[in-house]
This record gives structure tokens, C-alpha cells and sequence, in this order.
């Protein structure tokens, strides 16, 4: 891919061709503040926090503006600086402040940008501040929807729809009236939401918000196991607790992404029923057994029953390779071709 | 003759229908615009039909074909523009104007045009010595006018495409089919001069070649008929009174361009110019002059109908393209390639005002020298307004660019009504500015008008007295566009909320010292950081306001008090005890109750109760006068506003 050379406030730096100036900027560690670019979606240009000066004269969207060689940007730019803090106030004064309460404390999108910016009690104060009263969504299982939070930044509209393809919410409404909305302004839990939580983990401030989510001590890499497809998962661990799950980013199956088991799913591992050896039925009672008892039970039975009188249908839970593993020793030990899978079905 | 089989055929079929026309000695056109419609136009036009027919007359012969004559007839048309004096109705071919017509006039009407051979001196218009002025000619809001797009309204009948034959129409069509390449027609349309009459003033010309020059296929010809300043119904009353020339000038586009589907974008609340259009786009296919295979000549191209379900914001381009494909109309974010790259459905779409596509025919037909002498060096041709407010002639105007804002408020509109005096003028709809009458003496034209604060916009103008609060107009203003912003981009959704919170505040007597420096700076920031046209131009009212008329927002602020008298949390009403007579004309008018007083004794207003609805201001007899409206506010004793009635 052939390079270009732009100035950032001075700074000359490389970039792709084809790379916008924010990418360039974000590739060479320069922060340029920015509330609703994200970088697994197309950029949007919405929040205009991510304005620069371009060449000394033109206001450009440094998200959606491509690098040109020889480009001149000024982050710093008197004019920039004005439109920038303005933005960010009006964002702020329409938001509300409560921040240490807030699941997003701490990795707050607006917090950081406010913070960049400099938003002070004074330049606030000169706002006529007014949080919009809508009641929490809280009809979701796993997550809430907080519209009095929501900066309107549209990363869950485009996750949806450019990741998910799931298209379960858009904007509705106009002005300062609009909102993120699902069809007919149902419940997201009565929506065609699948739960996936891609929009929740995207979402810069917390108008979606994992519910009861807690900070993990400590993050363990591990891979999901509820299917096949191996999603890697960051478990989030406090104790011997798992209290949060994230995708691995780094991992070439899922790059980060899960589904709504994946990602929510998690609260079997501690839970106090979960079954932690097999049972087997004596006298018409389950009870507990070792592996060893199990596995020579089911092969004492299983030799009983070879030819057609046996039938093995396999999981999408359990890998390829697991699939193949069973239906070779259905055909090649069991002697039968009664075998399925129920993604067949 | 009922087809155009060539280009030829078309001098064949002006002359055919010209011909029909001199048949009938007498018609009378009774203005259909929407203005007079309200009036009571039709009832005015189902009158005529009824007198004219009880001569026995045969009136449903509009048109006289040959071996017919025809003593009279009576067509509606489109709007004559002087929506203040309507209805409207012309007598032709003498050409008498009456203004005010009202059914029970029309027998008198006919009487004296048929039988006596002369005029209804009392529906005359009156002019400002007392003489009645007879045709258009002499009334001094059309002589100062110059009428290009305007010219088939009012003159011809919208609803039917033959009167638009006799008048030239589809010749020019017929011209560039016949002799020109599209080059050439481009080539026209950039000498002529035309600026896009959306209100960016664009140059026509250059859209076109952009529009010829791009490579993607299928091609696009959309027209915006997206109108919705507030006050503002150029682009209705042409679409309603003369749809042909629109459908001419976008058949000319498509051919210029390459493209062979087309579509207008009109509101739905337009539903008489729909109605029109749909019914012109019609009968032009009839006719051989839409549709396939135009005049013989090989050359298809399609016209549909769109109708806009109401938000403003879809009138600017990208977001009217989106409408039209289904979707959410929001303004597509910059850097992006031009509409004429990338439109309607993606492909190359020619996109340009009612008005601009009006123009061409004439612009053809007349050539770009023609046009170019028309208006100013940078604005050629003319510029159409619809002017309304405090002014005498309120209605649609057509004046050649470079007029002075004097001359249209005073000599053709005819200046401030009940002696009142001007105090500023409102140019360019939500996105223009107030100017004021220091100003009045700026030529009207793009660059000038926006070099004073304001736009040209699509040609909206209100006019206003000093009864006008500039504050008051700003928060108008500021809460059209606080409504019809899309949303999507932050300036413009929270900025335009903020910026009317804080006008909201300074008109109920809550604004603070610094107020006036955070609206200037938020302006600024909402006009640098938006999205669109729509928010880069949301603060001009704001900022033109404060820029000519500061005074009133320290009046506000600082006094609590409202100059002009309008906010109502600022001002109180007091009867005068040396004026009031005791009539209890306005205390048994108060909606409050909040007036006491014996008869023929003063009365007095309770500042508790009262509501400042001015009622009692209303209804004081002119010969006493005893009512005053004062700003700031009369305090309220603290008991009294305790106080409630039984």
C-alpha cells in the first residue's frame, strides 16, 4: 500500500493512502477526540468532536476526511478549539451528572473528551442544562437501555446493521426529539434484538449497559464453550468468580465479536447446580459417579447395541473434528449409517 | 391536430391552438392559486359559468376548435401573484383586473363587459391617488415587476397543455432537439448566468456539465419542489399555474445530461400543485412531448411524482434523494461526492429548484444574452419573492436581481400598512437573516445579501413594523429550525435547542448578562460544526438580529423590558384614568376577569389576574384610546397574586 506524509499540528507523520486523517493520527498514537467513530464501522461524522483545520482554512471531520500527501492538520486551531468545546458542552449539558454511579465511570467516551477539552463548572454553568426524562428500558435480560445517557452517536445503529447485520434499531423521530429506536418503539426485548450485546460493549457512555456488570480483578483467556465456531473470550475473574466476559480481540476466529451466550451466558459457571461429575441412574435415582464409572457404563451398553438398532445424532456444541470423531465411530465401530446432526434439522 | 410528431410540429400546434383562441372573443380567467381558492375563487368561477351559460352560451368549450365561435368562457388559472387583493380575475382579451371578486360581483361583471362595454369601477384596484387603476398594467405591484417564471401565471390555464402551446411552449424543447447538442444546450444554460434558485445559487450551468460529464448510468433529472420556508410559495404557485414549463425545463436537463427518468418532489401539502403536475405530465404524454420516443425524435424520458411526507430538512439535496429511495431524509455527511456523481440511488442525479428548471425554456427560447442582460453582473435573470408580513401588497413578485430592497417593500409592495414604520426585513426563510433599514438600499443579490447577514434563499421576504419584537422573531425562527433538524449531527440538534432555551428565557424576562456573548459564540460554533446547509445556517436569525438590533436583546436582558411590546412576560396593561370614559367595553371583553370599574367610572386592571392577552387594548374605542400597553412589567403587589377568584 503506497504511504503518504501529513502534518498533525507540526508533527509529520506516515499514513496509508486511503486511511482517513483520524486513522493516521490514531495509527501514529496522537489522540484527536472523537465520540462516535469506531474502529470496526464505517465512520459516521456525526459528533463533529473530531473537527480539525485542514491545509489553514477548511474545517474538515478528521473521521471522514481521507489523508492526501503533503495534507496540513491543526487539532489546535483557535476556531477548531471553539467548535470543539461548544460540542462538547452541549453533549455535557444534556447529559446527566452522574458519574460515579455510573457503569461507564472510567471508560467513559465523553468523560475522556470532556476531560481533552476541558469542560469547566463556569463554561457549563452558562448552559440552560436539561436531561431528557425517558424511563429506562430495562425489558432486556442482560442489558439496559438508559435514553437520558444516550449521546445519539449511532455506533449501535451502524453495529447492528454493518456487523450484525440484525438491523433492530435506528433513529426515530427528528431534532432534539430523536432517539435510537426499534421498530414501533417497542421494548428492545419485544424488538428482532438477538441480545448479542455488540452494541453494549460499543456503546461509549453507558445508555447500554450490561446488567449487575462488575470490574473484574483479573482477565483470563480462555474460549467459549458453548459451540463449535471456538469464539476466544476474555473471562473477567474476581475470587474464584467470573463476572464478565469479553470477546478477545486478538483472537482470529471472533476478533472480539460473541453471541448472547458468549458474551451473557456466563453465570453457570458459579452457579450452585451446575453439574460438576456425571449421574448415573441407580434405581431410579441420578447419582453422582466418576468419569471412569460413566465411560464404562455407556461402552458396556453401547457394545450391546452395534448395527442399525443404533442411532448417534451430534452437536454443534462439540468442534469439527469432535463431529467427525462421532460419526467415524458410528459408521466404522457401531456399524450404522443412523447418524445426524441437528444443525441438519 | 393531437400529437407532436416532430419537432416541426410544434410552430404547427402553437399556431393550431392560437388560432382556437382568437375564436372566443371574451374569456374571463378567474385566479385558482391556492390564495384565492381560500378566498372563494372557485365559487367566483362556478358563478361565471352559471351567468355565461344562462346566455346560452355553451362555456365547457374552453377551447374553439374550427367552425366554433364563441361569445365567452371562463377558465380558472394559476396564481396571479396578488394574493392580498383575491380573488382575482382578469377579463381578456381587454385585460381589465378586478381585484376582491366575490360570486355575488360576477353578474354585474358580465352585464358590463358584454352588454355595456365597461367596468366595475368599485372592484378596481385603487391606487394610492384615488384613481382606479384598469388592467395589470397600471397597478404599480405588477408594472415594477418583471415576469419570466412567472409569466404563464395567471395568463394561461394550468390544466390545460394546449394554452401552453399558444404561448410558445415546448418550443424551445423542440429547438434543442431539432439543432443542438447537449454541449450546446449546457453551453447556453453557463452564458446565461443562472444560478440555482434553491437558495445556494450554484451555477446552473456547471451542474449540468457535471451532471453531462459523469460516467455512471442510469442518469437522474430531479427537481425540488421541497418548498418549506415558512411564508414562503414561489415554488408551489409555479408548479400550480404553469407545470409545463417545469416539465419542459427538466426534458431539456434530461437531454442535456443523458438521462431518461425524472422525478419532481413535491410536499404533499401541496396537493393542488400535485394535482396539476400530475395532470400536465399527462397531457404532455399525450401530446407526444413526455414519455417515449419525444416529438419522433427518439429521445425518452419519464416524469414521476414524489411526495415529500413533510420534513423540512429533505429539501436539501442528499437528504431529498433519500427520501425519494425510502429512506430516513438525512443530509449525507461531507466529504462526499457531489449529487451529480452520486444521487438518487447512487447514480449521477441532476438536482435543481422548480424555479431554476422554469427558467429554461425561456432561457433557450430567448437565448443566454437575453438572460444575462437581465438582474446584475454576478446574479443574472430575475429573482421571485413571496412577500408577506406588514406590508400593503402582500403576494408573489418577480424582479430583476439588483433591485433594491426599497424598491420592492415601497413600490411594489406598497410600503407598511396602517401607518406604521418599517423596522427590519426577513430574507432567505429560517436560514437567512433580519436586515434593517439602514440596509434597505442593498441590491438584491446573492452576494450582496449575503454579505449583509442574510441569504437569498428561495425567496421568502416578511416584512416587519416596529411592532416586531427582533428577539421574539429570533426565537421563531430558532424554533422552526430547533424542530425540523434531522438530528443526527451534535451542533445542529443540541445547538439549536440550546441557543432557543436561551431566547425562550430572554423573552420571559430570565436572560442573563452573559447571554448575549454565548449566543454570538455558539452561533458561530453551530455554523462551523454542522452537518448541512440547515445548521450551517440555523444562527443567522440569531446573528443577524443581534448584529442590527442588539439594543432590544440589552432591553430584554438588562430592563426586563421588551421595546416593541410583545413578549408577554415582559409587559403589563394599564388603563389610563385620564382617557377611560367607563364604557365596560373591556372588562366584560376580558377573558380573566381582571378588570373592575363601575360604568362611567375608571376602570382598572388587576396586574395579578390579567394575562396579557391585549383584548381590552382591542376593544377600547379608537376615540378614547385609554388602554396602555407598558415594558417592563408593573410589578404585582405580593397579596394580590394570591388572590384567586370565586
Amino acid at each position: 500500500m503506497s504511504k503518504v506524509t501529513i502534518t498533525i499540528d507540526g508533527l509529520q507523520i506516515s499514513a496509508d493512502q486511503g486511511m482517513t486523517v483520524l486513522e493516521a493520527a490514531q495509527a501514529n498514537g496522537l489522540y484527536i477526540p472523537n465520540l462516535c467513530n469506531h474502529p470496526d464501522l464505517k465512520p459516521a461524522g456525526l459528533c463533529r468532536v473530531c473537527v480539525v483545520k485542514m491545509d489553514d482554512w477548511k474545517i474538515a471531520i478528521s473521521c471522514k476526511q481521507p489523508v492526501k500527501d503533503g495534507m496540513v492538520i491543526s487539532t489546535e486551531d483557535p476556531e477548531v478549539q471553539q467548535i470543539r468545546k461548544n460540542t462538547v458542552e452541549l453533549i455535557v449539558a444534556d447529559h446527566p451528572m452522574t458519574c460515579l454511579t455510573c457503569e461507564a465511570d472510567g471508560k467513559c467516551e465523553l468523560q475522556r473528551v470532556a476531560h481533552y477539552v476541558g469542560i469547566t463548572p463556569e463554561g457549563l454553568n452558562r448552559y440552560r442544562r436539561k436531561v431528557r426524562a425517558i424511563p429506562i428500558d430495562r425489558s432486556n435480560p442482560f442489558f439496559d437501555v438508559d435514553h437520558s445517557k444516550c449521546i445519539l452517536c449511532g455506533i449501535c445503529v451502524r453495529t447492528c446493521d454493518e456487523l450484525q447485520n440484525i438491523n433492530a434499531i435506528d433513529y426515530a423521530q427528528r431534532g432534539v426529539a430523536s432517539f435510537i429506536s426499534t421498530l414501533g418503539a417497542k421494548p428492545i426485548a419485544d424488538s428482532r434484538c438477538e441480545s448479542c450485546g455488540e452494541c453494549v460493549v460499543r456503546c461509549p457512555v453507558a445508555a447500554l449497559a450490561p446488567k449487575g456488570a462488575q470490574e473484574p480483578m483479573r482477565e483470563v483467556k480462555s474460549i467459549c464453550a458453548y459451540c463449535g465456531v471456538g469464539c476466544g473470550v476474555m473471562l473477567g475473574v474476581r475470587g474464584q468468580k467470573v463476572v464478565s466476559v469479553q470477546g478477545d480481540r486478538d483472537n482470529p476466529v471472533n476478533k472480539g465479536s460473541l453471541c448472547v451466550k458468549g458474551r451473557f451466558g456466563y453465570k453457570f459457571i458459579n452457579h450452585p447446580e451446575r453439574l460438576k461429575t456425571p449421574l448415573i441412574k441407580k434405581n431410579g435415582k441420578l447419582e453422582e459417579a466418576t468419569w471412569d464409572e460413566a465411560l464404562e457404563l455407556v461402552a458396556d451398553k453401547f457394545s450391546k447395541s452395534k448395527g442399525d438398532k443404533f442411532a448417534a445424532l451430534a452437536s454443534a456444541r462439540i468442534t469439527n473434528e469432535d463431529n467427525y470423531l462421532i460419526q467415524k465411530f458410528t459408521r466404522a465401530v457401531m456399524g450404522t449409517n443412523n447418524i445426524d446432526h441437528c444443525a441438519r434439522l | 391536430m393531437q400529437k407532436v410528431n416532430s419537432p416541426a410540429d410544434v410552430a404547427k400546434m402553437r399556431d393550431y391552438c392560437q388560432a382556437a383562441f382568437a375564436r372566443r372573443k371574451l374569456r374571463f380567467l378567474v385566479c385558482a392559486g391556492t390564495g384565492c381558492i381560500a378566498g372563494g375563487s372557485l365559487e367566483v368561477y362556478e358563478e361565471f359559468k352559471r351567468v355565461i351559460s344562462e346566455r346560452g352560451i355553451d362555456i365547457n368549450v374552453d377551447l374553439l376548435f374550427e367552425g366554433q365561435e364563441s361569445e365567452a368562457g371562463t377558465v380558472t388559472s394559476g396564481c396571479h401573484g396578488f394574493c392580498q387583493m383575491g380573488p382575482l380575475v382578469r377579463v381578456e382579451p381587454m385585460g381589465t383586473f378586478y381585484t376582491k371578486v366575490k360570486a355575488k360581483d360576477v353578474e354585474e361583471i358580465v352585464t358590463a363587459t358584454m352588454d355595456e362595454n365597461t367596468v366595475v369601477e368599485r372592484l378596481l384596484y385603487e391606487k394610492d391617488d384615488g384613481s382606479h387603476a384598469t388592467t395589470e398594467l397600471d397597478v404599480p405591484f405588477y408594472n415594477r415587476q418583471q415576469r419570466i417564471v412567472l409569466g404563464g401565471c395567471g395568463t394561461i390555464d394550468a390544466e390545460d397543455i394546449r394554452e401552453y402551446f399558444a404561448v410558445d411552449g415546448f418550443k424551445a424543447l423542440a429547438t434543442i432537439l431539432q439543432d443542438l447538442s447537449p454541449e450546446q444546450v449546457i453551453e447556453i444554460v453557463k452564458d446565461s448566468g443562472l444560478r440555482g434558485r434553491g437558495g445556494g445559487g450554484f451555477p446552473a450551468g456547471r451542474k449540468w456539465e457535471a451532471g453531462r460529464n459523469a460516467k455512471a448510468t442510469p442518469k437522474y433529472v430531479v427537481c425540488n419542489g421541497d418548498e418549506g420556508d415558512p411564508g414562503a410559495f414561489m415554488d408551489r404557485s409555479v408548479l400550480e399555474a404553469n407545470p409545463q414549463s417545469v416539465i419542459e425545463g427538466m426534458t431539456i436537463a434530461a437531454y442535456a445530461i443523458g438521462a431518461e427518468f425524472g422525478v419532481v418532489y413535491v410536499r404533499a401539502e401541496y396537493p393542488l400543485a400535485v394535482v396539476r403536475l400530475l395532470k400536465a405530465i399527462e397531457q404532455a404524454k399525450e401530446y407526444g412531448v413526455l414519455g417515449d420516443n419525444i416529438m419522433g425524435t427518439g429521445f425518452n424520458f419519464d416524469i414521476e411524482v414524489f411526495q415529500g411526507a413533510g420534513a423540512f430538512v429533505c429539501g436539501e439535496s442528499t437528504a431529498l434523494t433519500l427520501s425519494i429511495e425510502g429512506k430516513r431524509g438525512m443530509p449525507r455527511v461531507a466529504p462526499r461526492p457531489r449529487t451529480t456523481e452520486v444521487g438518487l440511488y447512487d447514480k449521477p442525479t441532476l438536482l435543481n429548484n422548480v424555479k431554476s428548471f422554469a427558467y429554461v425554456p425561456d432561457i433557450i427560447r430567448e437565448g443566454a444574452e437575453w438572460f444575462k442582460g437581465i438582474g446584475t453582473e454576478s446574479s443574472s435573470g430575475t429573482a421571485v419573492f413571496a412577500l408577506t408580513g406588514n406590508i400593503v401588497n402582500a403576494g408573489l413578485i418577480e424582479v430583476p436581481m439588483g433591485i433594491k430592497l426599497r424598491e420592492i417593500i415601497y413600490d411594489i409592495g406598497g410600503g407598511i400598512p396602517k401607518g406604521g414604520t418599517f423596522k427590519a426585513v426577513q430574507t432567505g426563510g429560517p436560514s437567512g437573516g433580519c436586515l434593517p433599514e439602514s440596509l434597505l438600499d442593498t441590491p438584491i443579490d446573492y452576494d450582496s445579501l449575503d454579505e449583509a447577514g442574510s441569504i437569498m434563499g428561495s425567496g421568502g421576504m416578511v416584512v416587519m413594523d416596529e411592532r416586531t419584537c427582533m428577539v421574539d422573531v429570533a426565537r421563531y425562527f430558532l424554533n422552526f429550525t430547533e424542530e425540523e433538524s434531522c438530528g443526527q449531527c451534535v451542533p445542529c440538534r443540541l445547538g439549536t435547542k440550546q441557543l432557543l432555551e436561551i431566547l425562550n428565557d430572554i423573552c420571559a424576562g430570565k436572560g442573563k448578562k452573559q447571554d448575549i456573548d454565548l449566543l454570538i459564540e455558539l452561533s458561530h460554533s453551530i455554523h462551523g460544526g454542522s452537518v448541512c446547509g440547515l445548521g450551517q445556517t440555523a444562527a443567522n436569525p440569531v446573528l443577524t438580529t443581534l448584529r442590527y438590533f442588539k439594543d432590544e436583546y440589552e432591553a430584554h436582558i438588562n430592563d426586563k423590558c421588551c421595546p416593541a411590546r410583545v413578549c408577554k412576560d415582559l409587559i403589563s396593561f394599564r388603563i389610563n384614568e385620564d382617557k377611560c370614559k367607563g364604557c365596560t367595553l373591556c372588562a366584560r371583553a376580558c377573558p380573566v376577569s381582571a378588570i373592575s370599574g363601575e360604568k362611567k367610572e375608571v376602570h382598572v386592571i388587576d396586574q395579578g389576574l390579567c394575562i396579557q392577552c391585549g383584548v381590552c387594548m382591542e376593544k377600547c374605542p379608537n376615540k378614547f384610546s385609554a388602554v396602555d400597553c407598558v415594558s417592563p412589567k408593573i410589578p404585582v403587589p405580593a397579596k394580590e397574586k394570591t388572590e384567586v377568584p370565586a
